[in-house]
């Protein structure tokens, strides 16, 4: 049980990686999609004493929204609005991949200096969640297209999702299905905005939103 | 009852958007507004039982807020009859909707008792009104909605992160956890593990700072607040802006019970003071008199942040501060919308003589720059005053003076761009405008009532108000 959740925290940290090097969105998409399903696996597994309702609730939940209904809504939304589908950085690729290995580093660093935690199946759970949200917000900040601020939101979610795991024995699922549903209408929200703005604007490049300003 | 106050503008929204007709639309955007507002006054009368095992509950400080997301609601409701009336010739579908769809998470935001379940209304705020932004369908509209979907968003979900951490404080790693109930981590708040509650604190500061508008996280705040249609700017300015703040507070409560008031006033002080100081500088010499509007409200949410962040009366004034600038930013934005109607621009300079022009208008636009900028005898100067006496006989000289130099920079700056505005001779139009001329009831009845209302709480803060206040600010650490 515990090998299986390392690998899936392994596996997830690389994919960290593949969204920071690779310049295809399709791939980042999918990339995002199957960190996703990796981390719906994560409460079944991190649970202790059986499977409760309450979580393969919340892992299907997960399961359908991250692994299949987001990367389907932003798939289509990259193919209606007939946009170009390479990434142009800020940061070149080489560069992020450097980035991201920083951030990682950083991420063991700061979570072995972090204050007594809850005991827990994995000791790569709270790096692992560092080193998301480290990464994503390089996505968010480095990464000028709409879509990819998008997925760079996405991994933060997962990233806090992961952090969360810490304390999976005790959030209400009420308190977690609404955040599900919240995560929900912001994707879909800010697929029709993606939509608009490829429309107005004949792409989604976030850098040319520039008009408002002092 | 208090079910109530969540349901009914929730099921008026699924209404509006089953409904076929604007005009219908519009009724039941009065009718809910109404509604809304007779129950929430209701709950001044008789204290509502709470629910969901506390999760659901009024407090002194959630009531004050609530009934100022009430107040302003039927006040937009009314102007935004009349204003729609001339701005709009399409469907109000989506914006009656998603107005009172807004209502009613923020509602729910005053009525969380629970962490967790407020994260989730505080979200559901932004969800509701990213489409009131949009409502003008062009580029820079769409522009405002980005910035305000993703820089919220990505700042909300910080606050997630400190949600985990302080439930992460409250548990003792022995299987033992608190809930995320306000109240019981107040009751328990000797057992908190400290560093976690601390971290937790920041990321709150953060997060829900970036919503409520704390400088530096400000940044889509003014894009989003003159690009919206006024109706839904002066909800966004006068009600969802406290309702953020409130979400700081709550844990703000729970740090005082578990004995890191100084680390968490020090902080609010000082971010309150730098978004004084941001608001200040963007201020002088702004050209759109929206955006000026947006700044000013950054600025007031640093004079709340301050006066909570000093204690004792400074709490008491940031208390009636909320409430002054609530109805004093609402009014500014519906006289913003009255001469944006009339002019067709929002460039200051293109914009005067409105005095002549709108006489209504104008005379309310100069009231409410009083009133804005704390001029005796509105309501905002015996707020301002309020916190700058806490800063003086706690002998913080420097906060009183720096925070007094702001404010006589902001009177200054917003003086130069509003008075050429309200006074000077009208220029010929120019820009094609789809105001036919002349002052509708509808568009100057809420603003007046507001002005009113602001003065005469300048002179008289009426005795179960003051009551009502003093008990929320004895939540935040403040003393009669």
């Amino acid at each position: 049980m515990a090998q299986g959740v390392d690998l899936i925290l392994v596996l997830a940290m690389l994919l960290n990686f593949l969204v920071l090097g690779s310049s295809r969105l399709r791939a980042c998409i999918r990339a995002v999609a199957f960190q996703g399903v990796l981390l719906s696996i994560l409460p079944l597994l991190l649970h202790q004493g059986g499977l409760a309702v309450h979580m393969v609730a919340l892992s299907a939940g997960m399961l359908a929204l991250k692994g299949f209904l987001f990367p389907w809504l932003l798939l289509r939304t990259l193919r209606d609005g007939s946009m170009r589908a390479e990434i142009e950085p800020l940061i070149g690729f080489t560069a992020s991949l450097l980035v991201g290995a920083i951030a990682t580093i950083v991420a063991f660093l700061l979570s072995s200096r972090l204050p007594s935690l809850p005991s827990m199946t994995s000791s790569l759970l709270v790096p692992a969640a560092m080193a998301t949200l480290l990464i994503s917000l390089v996505v968010l900040v480095s990464r000028t297209k709409a879509l990819t601020q998008v997925l760079g939101y996405l991994m933060l979610e997962n990233g806090i999702f992961l952090f969360g795991l810490t304390l999976v024995q005790s959030m209400p699922l009420l308190v977690e299905l609404g955040v599900l549903l919240d995560l929900f209408a912001g994707v879909f929200i800010m697929g029709i905005v993606i939509y608009h703005i490829s429309r107005e604007f004949d792409h989604i490049d976030t850098y040319h939103l520039t008009t408002l300003k002092d | 009852m208090l079910l109530g106050v969540v349901l009914v503008p929730l099921v008026g929204a699924g209404m509006a958007f089953l409904l076929r007709s604007n005009r219908l639309r519009m009724a039941l955007l009065i009718g809910v507004a109404v509604l809304h507002l007779a129950l929430v006054i209701s709950c001044w009368y008789q204290q509502p039982t709470s629910l969901l095992g506390g999760w659901l509950a009024v407090d002194a400080l959630g009531r004050i807020f609530l009934t100022l997301v009430s107040v302003l609601f039927v006040c937009a409701a009314l102007y935004a009859i009349g204003y729609l009336r001339h701005e709009a010739q399409r469907s109000n579908r989506t914006f009656v909707g998603c107005l009172l769809g807004f209502l009613a998470t923020m509602s729910l935001v005053t009525l969380s008792q629970h962490l967790g379940l407020l994260w989730v209304a505080v979200e559901g705020t932004t969800l509701a009104s990213a489409p009131l932004i949009y409502f003008h369908h062009n580029q820079r509209s769409l522009e405002a909605t980005w910035k305000y979907l993703l820089i919220c968003s990505v700042g909300i979900a910080l606050a997630l992160l400190g949600t985990f951490f302080v439930a992460l404080a409250g548990s003792d790693h022995g299987g033992g956890q608190l809930s995320l109930v306000v109240s019981e981590l107040i009751r328990h708040a000797g057992r908190l593990h400290l560093p976690w509650l601390k971290g937790g604190f920041l990321f709150f500061l953060v997060g829900y700072g970036t919503k409520m508008g704390l400088a530096p996280f400000h940044t889509w705040l003014p894009d989003a607040h003159s690009e919206a249609p006024s109706p839904a700017s002066a909800l966004l300015s006068g009600a969802l802006l406290n309702c953020a703040f409130l979400g700081i507070l709550r844990l703000f409560q729970v740090c005082l019970a578990a004995g890191l008031a100084s680390f968490v006033q020090e902080l609010l002080v000082a971010f309150g003071l730098l978004s004084l100081f941001v608001a200040a500088v963007f201020i002088v010499g702004q050209s759109d008199y929206k955006r000026m509007l947006a700044y000013s409200s950054v600025e007031h949410m640093g004079i709340l942040s301050l006066g909570v962040g000093l204690g004792g009366a400074g709490a008491y004034g940031a208390m009636l501060h909320a409430v002054n600038h609530s109805l004093t930013k609402a009014l500014l934005f519906f006289v913003a919308g009255n001469i944006l109607l009339a002019h067709g621009t929002k460039i200051a300079a293109e914009v005067r003589g409105v005095l002549h022009r709108l006489p209504v208008s104008g005379a309310l636009l100069l009231g409410g720059f009083f009133a804005i900028t704390g001029a005796p005898p509105f309501g905002l100067f015996l707020s301002e005053f309020t916190i700058l006496n806490a800063a003086v006989n706690q002998g913080h000289m420097v906060v009183a003076v720096v925070y007094l130099a702001l404010l006589a920079v902001v009177f200054l700056g917003m003086g130069a761009i509003v008075l050429p505005m309200a006074q000077g001779q009208p220029v010929p139009r120019t820009t094609g405008s789809s105001h036919a001329g002349g002052e509708s009831g509808l568009l100057v009845g809420a603003p007046l009532v507001l002005l009113v209302a602001v003065l005469v709480l300048g002179l008289y803060v009426p005795p179960g108000l003051k009551e009502a206040l003093t008990h929320a600010a004895q939540l935040v650490g403040g003393v009669p």
